[in-house]
Order: C-alpha cells, then sequence, then structure tokens
C-alpha cells in the first residue's frame, strides 16, 4: 500500500531464540502510533529489525515501506527509502562533529557529483537547532561524544528533522530525560508531525505520551501486539501496570 | 566551501592513480645484483668525485658486513632478494628545468598524477625524480637570487660539497643500520638544500619520487641544510605501479637546522602494496632551532620508519607527527626517537595507527635524556584505532629519562570501530564504506589540524580511498 509502513506476520529469531512472533502492524502516513509494553517483550528488537541490523535472523514474514518491501536491504538503502530510526542509545563517533555527520548524511542523499550548497545546509540546520533549543556551539562538538542523555536525544531528533524521514522509529526517546528535556524533545516531533509522515512512538512509559499525543496505542507482549486502542489506553495501562497486560495476555500467547 | 572544491582540484593522487606504468626506455642502466661493479657504475655514470666513490664503496662493505635487523623486526624482511634487484636505471643525470623538455612518458607519468598542476598552484619548487634520477627540478627565481640551493644528491656534492660535504652522512652515519648502508652506498637523486641565514620560505618546496620499473631499488638522498634564522617546508610524495614482484625504497634523509632554524618535513607515502619502504630520517636542531617531522603512511607493504630528532643545542624542539594506516597485507611499522642533548629541550610526539582487516601497526618509540640535564620535556600519545578483529597492533615506547629535572609524560589508547557504530551511521544514510571513512577521519581529525590545508586535503581522499577499497 502507499503512503503507509506495513509490517506483515513478521518472525524474528537471534540465536535461535524467537522473539517476534508473528508482529503485525500498519501506520499510515499522518498518524502517530505509540507501541507500549513490558521490558524484553520485543520492541527495541522490531525498531532494529526495521532498520536493516544484521544480528537479527527474519524467519518469515514482511517489512514494506510504501508497498516497497525492505527486508534483506543494507541500514543505508533502507535510511535512503525513508525510515529513520532514532536509537535508544545513540553511538558516539569520536572526532566527528555533528554538523559534519549531518551533512554526510545529507550528502549520501544526493545524486552522484551533486555537491550540498553549504550556506543553505547551515541554515537550516540553525533553524532546526534553535528550534530544539541547541546551542549552536554543539556543531563543533564530536558526535554525542561526552553529551548528557538528554543532549543525545535531542542530537537524535535534529538528525531526525534534518533528514525529512517519512517513517520515524523512536526507539525509547524519553528515556533518560528530565521533564524539561522531554518537554523540548516533544516539541520537535509534534514540529515535524504532518499528513507525508508517520511515527511509531516505542516507549515504556506514558509520560511522553502526555506530550506527543498518539493516535494508536498498541500493547505489545511476549513478540506481537496484544491490545490496541487510543490514548486513553495508555493511561490505562499507567494505572493497572504491567502486571495486568501480563496476566491478561499470558493465556493466550501459551494458546497461540 | 569553494576553498576546499579549489585544493580537490589541486591535489589528484590517489591509490589508483599511481597504479599505472609506462614501457622501459633507459639509456642507465647497472643491471640485476648489487656488487662492487654495481657502485663504480653508478660512480662512472654520475662522475663522482674521489672521496664520494670511496664513501659509497665502504658503505658496501658496511652493508654486507651488517645482519638484518630481524632479531627485533618483521620477518618479512627477509623476503628482500638483494641480488634480484636493479640498483640504478635512468634516462639521464640532468634534469629538466622546463616540463617541455621532459621525456614524454615521464612528462605523462607526472601529469597524471597532478605535480605540475600543484607546481602552479602552491610550490615554491618541485623536484621529480623517476626511477634512479630526477627528470625535473625546478625552483621559483626569487628564491635562487636569495641564495636558496635545490638540487640533486650529485650535483650538491659535485657543486657545492663545501656547502653539504661538513653535514653529509653526519646526521645518519653510514654504519647506522643495515639500510643506511645500502643507500650510502648506492644512492641516487633527492634534494639536498640549502637555505640561507634568515631567509624564510613562505611556500613549501616539494619531490615527488615515482618508481616505474619492476625489481627496481630506490636510493634517493636527501640533505636540508637551513643556517641561522632560516625557516623551510618541504614535502614529498611517492606512488609507484602494483608490480607482482617486490620493489625496494630505501631513502636516507638528514635533516640540519641551525641556531633558531625551522625545519618542517611532510611525507605522504602512498607506495603500491608491493613496496618495502626502509627508510632512515633524522634531524639536528641546534639552539634554539625547531625540527617537525610529519609522516603519513598509507601505502607499502612493510614500512620501517622511526623519523628522529636530535636535540643538540639549548631550547631546541623536535616533534613527530604521524599517521600510519595498514590495509589488508600491510605491516606499518613506524615510530619516533628524541635524544636531548642539551638543558630546557623539548620534544612532542603523537602517533595514531589505524588497523584494518588483517593489516598490522605497531608504535616504536624511544626518548632519550641523561642524567646530566635540566629542564627537558616529552610528550608522548599513541593511540591506535582497530577496525574489525583481526588487526594487530603493538605499542613499544622506550623512554629513558635520567635526569632530575626533567619530565615525560606517555599515554596510550586502543579503541576500535564497532560494528554497532558502523550500524548507527549507516542508519543516516553512509554506506558501510563511508562510515568506516568518517570514523577513521574522526579519529585523525585533531591530529590533522596541525597539518598544512593541502596535504591534510590529500591525506582524507587518501583515506577514503582505502576506506572504499577495504569493504567487502
Amino acid at each position: 500500500m502507499n503512503n503507509t509502513l506495513e509490517i506483515k506476520n513478521l518472525h524474528v529469531s537471534i540465536d535461535g531464540q524467537a522473539i517476534l512472533k508473528d508482529f503485525s502492524l500498519s501506520i499510515p502516513k499522518g498518524e502517530v502510533h505509540a507501541l507500549m509494553g513490558p521490558n524484553g517483550t520485543g520492541k527495541s528488537t522490531l525498531a532494529k529489525v526495521m532498520a536493516g541490523h544484521e544480528d537479527y535472523t527474519v524467519e518469515s514474514g514482511d517489512i514494506l515501506l510504501d508497498g516497497e518491501s525492505i527486508l534483506g536491504q543494507e541500514p543505508d538503502v533502507i535510511s535512503h527509502a525513508g525510515l529513520f530510526l532514532a536509537f535508544q542509545y545513540p553511538m558516539e563517533i569520536p572526532g566527528v562533529s555533528i554538523a559534519n555527520f549531518i551533512r554526510a548524511a545529507r550528502q549520501s542523499r544526493l545524486p552522484e557529483g551533486e555537491q550540498i550548497k553549504a550556506v543553505e545546509y547551515y541554515k537550516d540546520l540553525y533553524a532546526k537547532m534553535d528550534a530544539l533549543k541547541i546551542d549552536r556551539s554543539f556543531t563543533a562538538r564530536s558526535l554525542n561524544e561526552g553529551f548528557s542523555g538528554g543532549e543525545k536525544k535531542r542530537c537524535e531528533v535534529l538528525q531526525m528533522s534534518m533528514l525529512d524521514p517519512k517513517y520515524c522509529v523512536m526507539d525509547e526517546t524519553d528515556s533518560g530525560l528530565d521533564i524539561d528535556a522531554l518537554r523540548v524533545v516533544a516539541d520537535g516531533v509534534n514540529l515535524m508531525r504532518n499528513q507525508a509522515r508517520a511515527f511509531l512512538v516505542i516507549t515504556h512509559y506514558q509520560r511522553l505520551l502526555d506530550y506527543i499525543v498518539p493516535d494508536v496505542v498498541h500493547v505489545m507482549y511476549d513478540g506481537r501486539i496484544v491490545h490496541s486502542g487510543d490514548k486513553d489506553l495508555a493511561k490505562e495501562l499507567e494505572d493497572k501496570g504491567y502486571d495486568w497486560v501480563k496476566e491478561e495476555f499470558t493465556d493466550a500467547t501459551v494458546g497461540a | 566551501m569553494s576553498n576546499s572544491n579549489l585544493q580537490d582540484e589541486a591535489i589528484r593522487v590517489d591509490t589508483e592513480k599511481g597504479n599505472f606504468s609506462y614501457p622501459e626506455d633507459y639509456q642507465f642502466d647497472a643491471g640485476v645484483g648489487l656488487t662492487e661493479e654495481t657502485i663504480k657504475y653508478i660512480s662512472d655514470v654520475k662522475d663522482d668525485d674521489d672521496w664520494v666513490r670511496d664513501f659509497r664503496l665502504k658503505a658496501l662493505e658496511i652493508f654486507k658486513k651488517k645482519a638484518m635487523p630481524t632479531n627485533w623486526a618483521d620477518e618479512d624482511l627477509e623476503n628482500i632478494h638483494f641480488d634480484e634487484i636493479r640498483y640504478y636505471l635512468s634516462k639521464g643525470q640532468v634534469p629538466a628545468r622546463s616540463w617541455d623538455d621532459v621525456p614524454d612518458d615521464v612528462k605523462e607519468t607526472f601529469e597524471r598524477l597532478g605535480i605540475p598542476e600543484q607546481e602552479r598552484k602552491f610550490l615554491a619548487g618541485v623536484e621529480a625524480q623517476f626511477d634512479s634520477e630526477a627528470s625535473y627540478s625546478r625552483m621559483k627565481d626569487d628564491l635562487e637570487k636569495e641564495g636558496v640551493i635545490f638540487v640533486g644528491s650529485s650535483e650538491g656534492l659535485a657543486k657545492y660539497p663545501e656547502i653539504f660535504r661538513p653535514y653529509f652522512g653526519k646526521v645518519i652515519p653510514t654504519s647506522d643500520n643495515k639500510f643506511s648502508a645500502l643507500n650510502s652506498a648506492t644512492f641516487s637523486g633527492g634534494s639536498f638544500i640549502y637555505v640561507p641565514k634568515g631567509v624564510k620560505l613562505k611556500q613549501p618546496l616539494q619531490a615527488y619520487f615515482r618508481i616505474n620499473a619492476e625489481n627496481f631499488g630506490q636510493f634517493e638522498r636527501t640533505l636540508i641544510i637551513a643556517d641561522e634564522g632560516s625557516e623551510i617546508t618541504y614535502m614529498e610524495g611517492c606512488t609507484a605501479p602494483k608490480f607482482e614482484t617486490a620493489t625496494l625504497h630505501s631513502a636516507v634523509v638528514e635533516l640540519v637546522a641551525l641556531k633558531n632554524a625551522k625545519i618542517q618535513y611532510i611525507t605522504v607515502q602512498n607506495w603500491s602494496s608491493n613496496v618495502f619502504n626502509l627508510v632512515t630520517k633524522r634531524g639536528m636542531a641546534d639552539e634554539g632551532a625547531e625540527v617537525k617531522w610529519i609522516d603519513c603512511n598509507i601505502g607499502s607493504r612493510l614500512t620501517m620508519k622511526y623519523p628522529g630528532v636530535v636535540l643538540k643545542g639549548q631550547g631546541a624542539r623536535g616533534e613527530v607527527l604521524s599517521i600510519a594506516l595498514a590495509n589488508d597485507g600491510q605491516h606499518q611499522d613506524t615510530g619516533a626517537k628524541m635524544m636531548h642533548l642539551a638543558d630546557n629541550t623539548t620534544s612532542n610526539i603523537i602517533s595514531k595507527s589505524i588497523s584494518i582487516g588483517e593489516g598490522r601497526s605497531t608504535y616504536r618509540g624511544q626518548v632519550h635524556m641523561p642524567r646530566h640535564l635540566k629542564n627537558c620535556k616529552n610528550n608522548t600519545e599513541c593511540d591506535a584505532l582497530l577496525i574489525n578483529t583481526n588487526s594487530r597492533t603493538d605499542t613499544y615506547p622506550a623512554i629513558t629519562t635520567r635526569g632530575q629535572n626533567n619530565t615525560v609524560q606517555h599515554e596510550a589508547s586502543v579503541s576500535k570501530v564497532s560494528a554497532e557504530q558502523i550500524f548507527y551511521m549507516m542508519q543516516r544514510g553512509l554506506s558501510q564504506g563511508e562510515a568506516m571513512s568518517l570514523a577513521v577521519n574522526g579519529f585523525v581529525n585533531e591530529l590533522m589540524k596541525a597539518f598544512p590545508m593541502e596535504y591534510s586535503v590529500e591525506l582524507k581522499r587518501l583515506i577514503d580511498m582505502e576506506m572504499e577499497g577495504s569493504v567487502g
């Protein structure tokens, strides 16, 4: 389907151990979906598989962007196809400045022989940094090196906004953030929300969803989605806790 | 930004660009193998003075007596077969002063390597050596008027013995090691430079060394004398085609910085992967003088090179900044030597090595500060970057400090480019090669800021080429 991120009956394992078990999800452009669930249920695995991480084995199923399968593609090809992953633990790249890194990432999207126009690039970069309340001195700092948790996450959102992806997957972007940083990050994401873009927001806590209000909330347990609802489902989970999910769906999983 | 594009155009040397050769056409050929006859042939062709003839023949005896340093060095040295090498090949002994007078195949070679273009853009003078002799040598006229001498080794010894003979073979004696002895016997080409008192060269002088013939040994000899208060930057580059058989490059480079003079010597070594690169480099710094080696080793099969500075006068400074990149099948065995011989002398060594795949890099350092000296300082930093698990890196720093008031600081680190870092960068759209290249550039970034702009641009291009080639 055009204008949709589709995950169809995905089975994924690592070292012979099944992690995703018949996982299906469909997110049309213009919508924000939240994926919640207890730790160790496969949320981060899903994010990495979507981005083409080679450690995981896809046993069956498919992942499609705008109707085109991205399974088996290299991570850079998937990135160029329009999928961005905001990492739970962004990597430090010593000696590579933020400005040069994002520039290289943008350059990789241009046709052979075409060069980035530096003046326009910096104008755009500074505008987006201002929106995310990132000090301009950051452009010269080594990517993520010595950054606080909040700085790393803001830097992920900065990269996301600079690369203009169609599908944004955000893996635990709220972890390690204080309330002020959480607001800034959420504002940055909300600015990017539009009819041409879809979001999958993976989170353990409901807190982030007060600021990034989702259209649909999914509850994941033991490798698949067990329950879906509107934004109120997140609040319900917050009240009842994940034990409720475990009790409610463990039998069903065993049966499946 | 347009400036950096200009630089990109100015420098066109990359690994593949050097991989071509022209059919051999030499008037002078010393044949295969090394005997007294070979040395006499070289001396006859060059019309050496008697003292130079004697110098060569004595050096040959020392070379024969000296053992290979395989007790500590790479055993790959055993694969050099001295009796299968050709020691002298040339089309003539006098370099042309205009590119128009250079033989067509040689001219085309250097044009493909971009040398005449670089000369026009930012150099004060160029010497281009093709196998044993320089085919072209030219310095800007105003420097000649100021008394700067920029000639080949034979011309330097024949025409200006009063200037060069007192220092020739004094910073690096013939018997220093087996390969300095070999060079002393067979030397040909290289640059002899004299900068008069107080003359400061604003643009660099450059030598480019090209090996065109197979089974060949190139033995250039360089001696730079910077008289009191003068300043010079010298740059050397090198390439060779990728032959099946091994090629030997064994140079001797001596630098003499007299009182308050400054010499900066920059090497971008990009030999093809069949070249044994065994080079002895040492500078002497008098009172208040500075000798700085910037040494980048990207190519070759085995490089053994430990640029040194003898800090002879009060307040002298020595520096070695080096980058070595060892790809599959390569061993970069590099380092630095600092000999403190006077009070208040300072030395600085920063070494960055990158090992990829089966590549291997070794750092060997030697810092010597005797007991009677005061206020001497050394700083040594060795950082190694490993890309994939088969790479190997070794560090052998030897620092002897004996004085009470001397300080030495040593730091070493080993880091890896992890699969997760590569995945992170690829998720942003970079190919695997681009991601590795960016990580390597990040690793050497701080150090490269100390390099002149033209060379950091070239070095970055070479690293990109190497990293693209190492994916697979």
